[in-house]
């Protein structure tokens, strides 16, 4: 199984308190953010800071993202040319609407990385849409790079371009959210999804983590440390499941020595793709429970 | 010889000796009605104002006064009464609150003006400790620990010549309460745990209140026999400034992380088992640690079999919902509390003495299990300090701290491992308040130390697979972000000594460096 992304956490780059300590919370990943949550005064400043941040402290094994300024703003490309440098685990796009904004990305990671003897691919990539447009194009973006690791929804602009809100059950998502799910599965990438934005909402929260779940994402982004237990919790299989899933590789084994092609358990036939859930739910399981709070400390 | 009943008695009798005769010429009935009695008679001790109790106590030169800090930055007690004795023109006075606070930045113009001499508190703040901790005073404050403080006043080690306490209901005879029954006081504050010793030890008992209320004020906390007068004020404190309504939790995530961990450290520690006892402090993380202790509690089915010392409106929710069977309050933090203390018999109200004196080998604080501390530093040696800031000046207090660590079988300290910019655990801490060797654990949100001292805790906790570290891999892992902090710089003259609870001296606080 691939690296898990259940949690990012979004950290303001422009905070060097919260940059310090967004690993310690216990989410796959962090997202120190160089656009839209810094304003444009401070944009050297975050970008100096999350860079000196990154070569100084040691996050421990959370994956570390960076949101760049897209290449289309006069803050990318320094943004690329100092965060390709200070090598974090990868850097995600803003606003993408093309394969190209993939590709042009790509292409000057290439070239920074052939400049400082970074080795090749070492930076990866996501990608987030928040236009129509992107959502259209979201397969070709999703097969832009071989540098992409996931796909990402961002409702707030994309709601806007809509020109709607976002409304508690999310049906206004529901649309792009398939297809963006669609396109990372295409593409064999993950499918990240959106934040949540009241950290008071807790009932609308766990919801919204239940939908994206249940329509297959493998994660969101999160925008406060205690919204991390609760979307980890959600996604952490049942004891029932787990059980379940063992149960269902075991007949499938025993059917296999037997050499019968279909199996039946409790009465109901169990065929590839339940094996396959049910492989994937102990994978999960072992990845979550193995995870002592050591490891993830450490 | 018959005596004035007409009942013939011996003079001597056999093994008892001689035996005065009642005389009824020594009774005088008073035929009053009540309401009418107390007004009139020698038990009706209230005195028309603060200048005329002082006057009837004998205050003089070079005495020592005392207060209690239950109304915390709410009180008005001291400076009202630091303002008359200023005017009567009495000097050099020993003051020996059980703390101070914010609010009593106008003592700086009394220590100024020679109205008093020296000071024994638990802990200051504000103004006051920027200047003693500026070299304000000649002679050093003395910083005592709760139970220490008990200790020394009931020993005769810190004698009080008047103790003036604030009450936020009392009767005309002196029975005394932190709450009235019906709700009618204005100020309240639960628990008067610490007023409590004072009470019983000082030579007077002035109380000041501005809740009289009908004789006999029961409960009472403090009983008139202990009570020479008392005067009626307009107002004793700034209820927002004593409690609040309800502590709330934190959402502070880096506080809550910190408070699983701790939950985490007393489940796995081997004291967590039917029947444990706790305490816990009212900082962020230790008081969200009782939330995550719940779930606990109740997943194991285990009830703690009582909660000591400053009793917050979670406690109580625990003990409401049978979780924690019995409450020992010396210090209410909030109404709930207040509300319980008042309507629930189980949650006793104990003196400081009670609590924490080491002189009282039954004290409370030596029947806990479980403690939880916060620390403004740690060192190596688990060393805590909460007495100084990065910046040396004082800024805390010690509280029940190192009495709660000597008494409880596993002490656990909660801090964060940086604060803004400085590493909370060091070489060595600025100034000890509770020596290592009481401390067990030390709980940060970035992992958890275990005082070698204690290897039974770290296998327990490593079994338990929880993050332990060493504390120097701890120190390390601030010192990599924030580096280390040079060193602070302090002046030769001394301006506090800390105590330990036994009343020896376990350091002394230096006066910051002057800027040049």
């Amino acid at each position: 199984m691939g690296r898990l992304r259940r949690s990012m956490l979004y950290v303001p780059g422009n905070n060097p308190g919260m940059i310090r300590d967004a690993h310690i919370y216990g989410s796959d990943a962090i997202m120190f953010d160089l656009e839209d949550s810094v304003s444009l005064n401070e944009k050297d400043a975050a970008r100096l800071l999350v860079y000196e941040a990154l070569r100084t402290c040691d996050f421990g094994r959370t994956e570390v993202v960076v949101r760049v300024n897209g290449l289309h703003t006069p803050y990318g490309r320094a943004d690329f040319e100092a965060m390709v440098r200070a090598m974090p685990d990868a850097i995600r796009l803003p606003k993408t609407e093309t394969p190209e904004d993939v590709m042009e990305a790509d292409q000057l990671i290439t070239q920074i990385e052939k400049e400082n003897g970074i080795e090749l691919g070492t930076i990866k990539l996501m990608a987030a849409v928040e236009s129509a447009l992107g959502v259209i194009n979201a397969y070709k973006i999703a097969k832009a790079s071989s540098r992409l690791i996931g796909i990402a929804i961002g409702a707030e602009d994309f709601v806007t371009d809509l020109k709607t809100t976002r409304s508690p059950d999310g049906i206004e998502l529901l649309a792009a959210r398939s297809q963006i799910l669609f396109a990372a599965r295409a593409a064999g990438i993950d499918a990240l999804d959106t934040v949540f934005s009241d950290v008071n909402d807790e009932e609308g929260f766990i919801r919204e983590v239940r939908l994206i779940k249940q329509l297959g994402f493998d994660g969101k982004s999160l925008i406060n440390p205690r919204q991390i237990n609760i979307l980890h919790h959600i996604y952490a299989p049942t004891e029932e499941e787990i059980q379940k899933s063992i149960r269902v590789i075991e007949a499938a084994k025993e059917a296999e020595k037997r050499g019968t092609g279909v199996i039946s358990m409790d009465g109901k036939m169990v065929d590839k793709p339940i094996i396959e859930r049910a492989y994937r739910v102990l994978e999960l399981a072992d990845a979550v429970y193995r995870e002592s709070m050591e490891e993830v400390w450490q | 010889m018959f005596n004035r009943v007409g009942r013939n008695i011996p003079e001597e009798i056999f093994g008892l000796g001689a035996i005065p005769l009642f005389d009824s010429n020594g009774l005088v009935k008073n035929t009053q009605r009540s309401k009418d009695r107390l007004k009139n008679s020698d038990r009706n001790k209230i005195l028309d104002s603060i200048e005329t109790a002082i006057r009837e106590t004998g205050l003089k030169d070079g005495m020592t006064i005392s207060f209690h800090h239950h109304f915390r930055n709410g009180d008005y007690i001291i400076n009202m009464v630091l303002n008359v004795i200023s005017r009567m023109g009495i000097k050099d006075l020993v003051l020996a609150p059980s703390s101070l606070s914010g609010i009593h930045a106008p003592l700086i113009h009394h220590i100024k003006r020679g109205v008093i001499r020296r000071i024994e508190t638990s802990g200051l703040r504000g103004e006051l400790a920027d200047a003693i901790s500026n070299g304000l005073m000649d002679i050093p404050i003395v910083i005592n620990s709760h139970g220490g403080r008990a200790r020394a006043i009931t020993s005769g080690e810190l004698p009080i010549d008047v103790a003036f306490l604030g009450v936020p209901s009392c009767d005309p005879a002196g029975n005394a309460n932190g709450y009235a029954r019906d709700n009618s006081a204005v100020a309240e504050c639960g628990s008067l745990g610490y007023a409590k010793v004072d009470a019983q030890h000082a030579k007077k008992v002035v109380l000041i209140t501005d809740h009289l209320v009908e004789y006999p004020n029961t409960p009472f906390a403090i009983p008139e026999s202990q009570v020479d007068y008392i005067v009626v004020v307009d107002s004793i404190g700034d209820p927002k400034g004593i409690m609040s309504g309800a502590t709330r939790f934190t959402k502070n995530p880096k506080d809550l992380l910190i408070a699983q961990n701790v939950a985490e450290v007393i489940a796995a520690s081997g004291y967590f088992i039917d029947g444990f006892s706790l305490q816990t402090g009212s900082g962020g993380a230790s008081l969200a640690a009782t939330r995550f202790l719940r779930e606990k509690m109740i997943e194991r089915n285990i009830k703690a079999s009582f909660a000591l010392g400053g009793i917050t409106g979670q406690i109580v929710a625990l003990h409401e919902e049978g979780l924690i069977k019995r409450l020992l309050d010396v210090q209410g933090f909030d109404l709930k509390a207040d509300e319980s203390l008042k309507n629930n018999r189980f949650h006793q109200q104990i003196d400081a003495e009670y609590y924490a004196s080491p002189d009282n080998p039954g004290s409370a604080v030596n029947q806990l299990d479980i403690t939880v501390l916060s620390a403004l530093e740690v060192d190596l040696d688990f060393n805590v300090n909460v007495i100084t800031g990065s910046d040396g000046v004082i800024r805390g207090a010690s509280g029940g701290h190192c009495d709660s660590a000597a008494g409880a079988a596993c002490s656990i300290i909660v801090a964060p491992l940086i604060r803004g910019r400085m590493p909370t655990i060091l070489d060595r801490v600025h100034t000890v308040v509770t020596p290592g060797c009481s401390v067990d654990v030390l709980v940060t949100d970035q992992g958890i130390g275990v005082n070698p001292r204690r290897q039974d805790l770290y296998h327990n906790l490593k079994k338990a697979n929880l993050p332990v570290l060493s504390i120097e891999a701890l120190k390390a892992k601030a010192n990599q972000i924030v580096g280390i902090p040079e060193p602070i710089k302090v002046e030769d003259k001394i301006v506090g000594v800390v105590k330990y609870r036994d009343g020896s001296v376990i350091d002394v606080i230096h006066q910051v460096k002057k800027e040049s």
